[in-house]
């Protein structure tokens, strides 16, 4: 038994070292094709937000090319992360240690944390669109992994600011207990304090807890006028529907940090009105998001994409033109491109990669419409303000990461 | 004295009102699980999955035939419990003679795969679903607003346990039910179609799984995710309150519910680990749990 694994492990390292020799060999195209791994939740609780939709994207973004780059084709692969930090991490090394070029999507922060650790250590690029954590551009950042689309600082402060503005000063804070929830409500209580507010409280929850009613009592014994829900997905959801059904967003406003379309579509437009809504991409924002997002509604059976799907358009696409520019798939000068090149697509205007991996673009400020405003389904937003990129996410002042000198 | 340990007695109260309600949906499920256990001695992994369909059907119903949650409260439950009989018709007779565990892996595997095809079909966001309008607003108890939905959830669970535990273990049917388990051919001798009385059990079984699924549909989110969230704690509930025992099911699942909500105040992030806690626990000192017999 010992020895076939040995042998076994023996044939597989020799294989290894033959495949890479022959992938250097080839020139231009590593391994004469380009492969892109959508390595997202494709069956939890996050599904929805980023999941097939993803892989949808991502195809489009190849579709968009021609299917091939620099003569060489293009190929999308998926998998499975599970939400499980280590599941992610193990599919990453797999698959760049095959022929994966890129890995693209990832919803969740825990397993986007560890795949960046392993796109750093095997030199390939990561460029990620669903997770929110700010980790990823600061105490963990490095130069093969971007942060595409959206991150807690973005959401979390644009949210908070309307309602500090008018007159919300105390806040409580529900947390979903892992790094997104804790970076959630992190970024937002520092705003809040900025802005002259008070932070009461806060309480963790499980990730998919099946009932928030205990913790919004919770919150609401803490008398703060504002409960900031630092969770997303169906946690959001269920702490809104929970929220509406005590009373407690009669005395006490909710401010959801994050919240998805997909969330809105699933909660109602009853439960959610009113709601704010900080989003880098929405549908219905101009003609260009109106039309991609028909084509991929098309795909999907009439749903329409999340600031995570467009994301993942956005970077894939981005990252083929960068592969065409640099005229090599090689990590280093594609990424080197990215961080040169303008970003405008369908989905992204005036977008700008900065040192620290961070995607800076227009950010927007949408309140959930009522049932009474809204003209049918999925028109669920009307827009309230527009942010610039600059103001919209974390200065590099603030940045922590090492790859920023200052 | 108005504080335990720095909380507020008002605010510990309302918690524990809330525990005694997610009690309410531990011990309906727990008692579906207990009876098919106690009678057919199948290990129903499936119970998640048949929750999860009793909600979605109640949404279903709702959105395409604009049938309300009254009726669904009789329509659901029938529903999944006709699926039960195919299931155990089907599939499940033919384990009774082998060992519980293929009885487990199947219905584990039909859990995945109800849950699979109801995710292909609706994705995991979940389907909105309003609460009834009668019981809109809430009840001021003092101490706290509680929803007069909420209420209404531990008076049905309340009546539901006590008929089903008296029909059991009180009635000339539960009789027959108790002695057809224990020893079919006798049973069948007098006359009493056993086959028969075993599909209907668990279509009882899992039918109070499908109006847990209902009662759960406008409070919780429904989605196909809701089951597989709820069944592991509901596996603890019954194995705590002793595989099979009926009576223990009930007072185990309200109980633990109570403990739940305690720890939320306390520790929150201890929520989801506490019941496993007590398991392990209970397993140390008395294996065949708090109600169970030793066989």
């Amino acid at each position: 038994m010992k020895r076939t694994v040995i042998c076994g492990l023996a044939a597989a390292a020799l294989l290894l070292a033959a495949t890479s020799v022959w992938a250097q060999a080839k020139g231009k195209i590593s391994g004469g094709v380009v492969k892109i791994g959508v390595l997202d939740d494709m069956s939890g609780l996050y599904s929805d937000i980023g999941g097939q939709g993803d892989v949808v994207a991502a195809q489009m973004a190849v579709d968009e090319m021609g299917g091939k780059v620099l003569g060489a084709p293009i190929q999308v692969v998926s998998a499975d992360h599970q939400n499980k930090p280590d599941v992610g991490a193990q599919k990453a090394r797999e698959w760049f240690d095959g022929d994966v070029d890129i890995i693209v999507g990832t919803v969740n922060s825990g397993v986007s944390i560890a795949v960046s650790k392993v796109a750093n250590e095997k030199h390939r690029l990561f460029i990620n669109s669903g997770a929110g954590s700010t980790r990823l551009t600061n105490e963990d950042c490095n130069p093969y992994t971007i942060h595409y689309e959206y991150d807690t600082y973005s959401t979390g402060t644009t949210t908070a600011k309307p309602i500090v503005a008018s007159g919300g000063k105390t806040w409580f804070f529900l947390t979903a207990d892992y790094a997104f929830g804790k970076s959630l409500q992190a970024d937002t209580s520092k705003f809040v304090e900025a802005a002259g507010g008070k932070v009461l409280g806060s309480v963790l929850h499980p990730l998919s807890a099946s009932d928030f009613s205990s913790f919004l009592l919770q919150a609401q014994a803490s008398g703060a006028q504002v409960i900031g829900l630092a969770n997303a997905g169906g946690d959001t959801i269920n702490s809104v529907k929970a929220a509406s059904e005590f009373g407690i967003t009669k005395k006490q406003k909710l401010a959801a940090l994050l919240i998805f379309i997909s969330d809105v579509h699933s909660l109602g437009l009853n439960a959610a009105q009113g709601l704010y809504a900080a989003t880098g991409f929405y549908w219905d924002h101009d003609n260009d998001t109106r039309k991609w997002s028909k084509a991929f509604a098309a795909k999907m059976g009439g749903k329409m994409p999340t600031m995570v799907n467009a994301g993942t358009y956005s970077s894939t696409l981005h990252y083929l033109k960068a592969i065409q520019a640099a005229g090599t798939d090689d990590p280093d000068a594609v990424v080197k491109k990215l961080k040169e090149m303008t970003l405008n697509d369908a989905t992204v205007k005036g977008g700008k990669i900065r040192a620290d991996g961070r995607m800076v673009h227009e950010f927007y400020l949408y309140q959930v419409k009522s049932p009474s405003e809204s003209k049918g389904p999925w028109d669920y937003y009307k827009l309230v303000s527009t942010i610039p990129g600059d103001q919209a996410f974390q200065p590099l002042s603030l940045s922590r990461c090492p790859l920023i000198k200052k | 004295m108005s504080e335990i340990f720095g909380v507020p007695i008002a605010a510990l109260f309302g918690q524990l009102v809330l525990g005694l309600v997610n009690g309410c949906f531990y011990a309906m499920l727990s008692l579906g699980l207990a009876i098919i256990f106690g009678m057919l001695n199948i290990i129903n992994f499936a119970h998640g999955a048949f929750y999860m369909m009793g909600a979605v059907f109640t949404w279903f119903l709702l959105n395409t035939w604009n049938i309300g949650w009254w009726w669904s409260l009789l329509l659901a439950p029938l529903a999944v419990g006709i699926f039960g009989i195919f299931v155990e018709r089907v599939f499940l007779k033919r384990l009774y003679k082998v060992d519980p565990l293929y009885g487990l892996l199947l219905t584990f595997g039909l859990a995945l795969v109800i849950e699979g095809l109801f995710r292909y079909k609706y994705g995991v966001s979940g389907l909105p679903y309003g609460i009834p309008e009668v019981f809109q607003g809430a009840l001021n108890l003092g101490f706290m607003f509680l929803p007069k939905y909420r209420g209404i959830v531990v008076l049905a669970t309340l009546v539901v346990c006590f008929t089903t535990w008296f029909v059991i273990e009180r009635t000339q049917l539960g009789a027959y039910l108790r002695a057809g388990t224990e020893n079919p051919p006798l049973v069948q001798a007098f006359g009493i179609n056993v086959p028969v009385m075993i599909t209907l059990t668990y279509a009882i079984g899992v039918a109070l799984a499908g109006l847990a699924g209902v009662l759960a549909a406008p409070t919780l989110q429904v989605s196909p995710l809701m089951g597989s969230n709820l069944i592991i704690v509901v596996f603890a509930v019954v194995v705590i309150g002793g595989m099979g025992s009926i009576l223990g099911s009930i007072l185990t699942g309200l109980g633990l519910g109570l403990i739940e909500g305690l720890t939320k105040v306390f520790y929150s992030q201890a929520s989801n680990t506490v019941v496993f806690m007590i398991m392990a626990l209970v397993l140390l000192v008395r294996p065949a749990g708090l109600f169970g017999r030793e066989k």
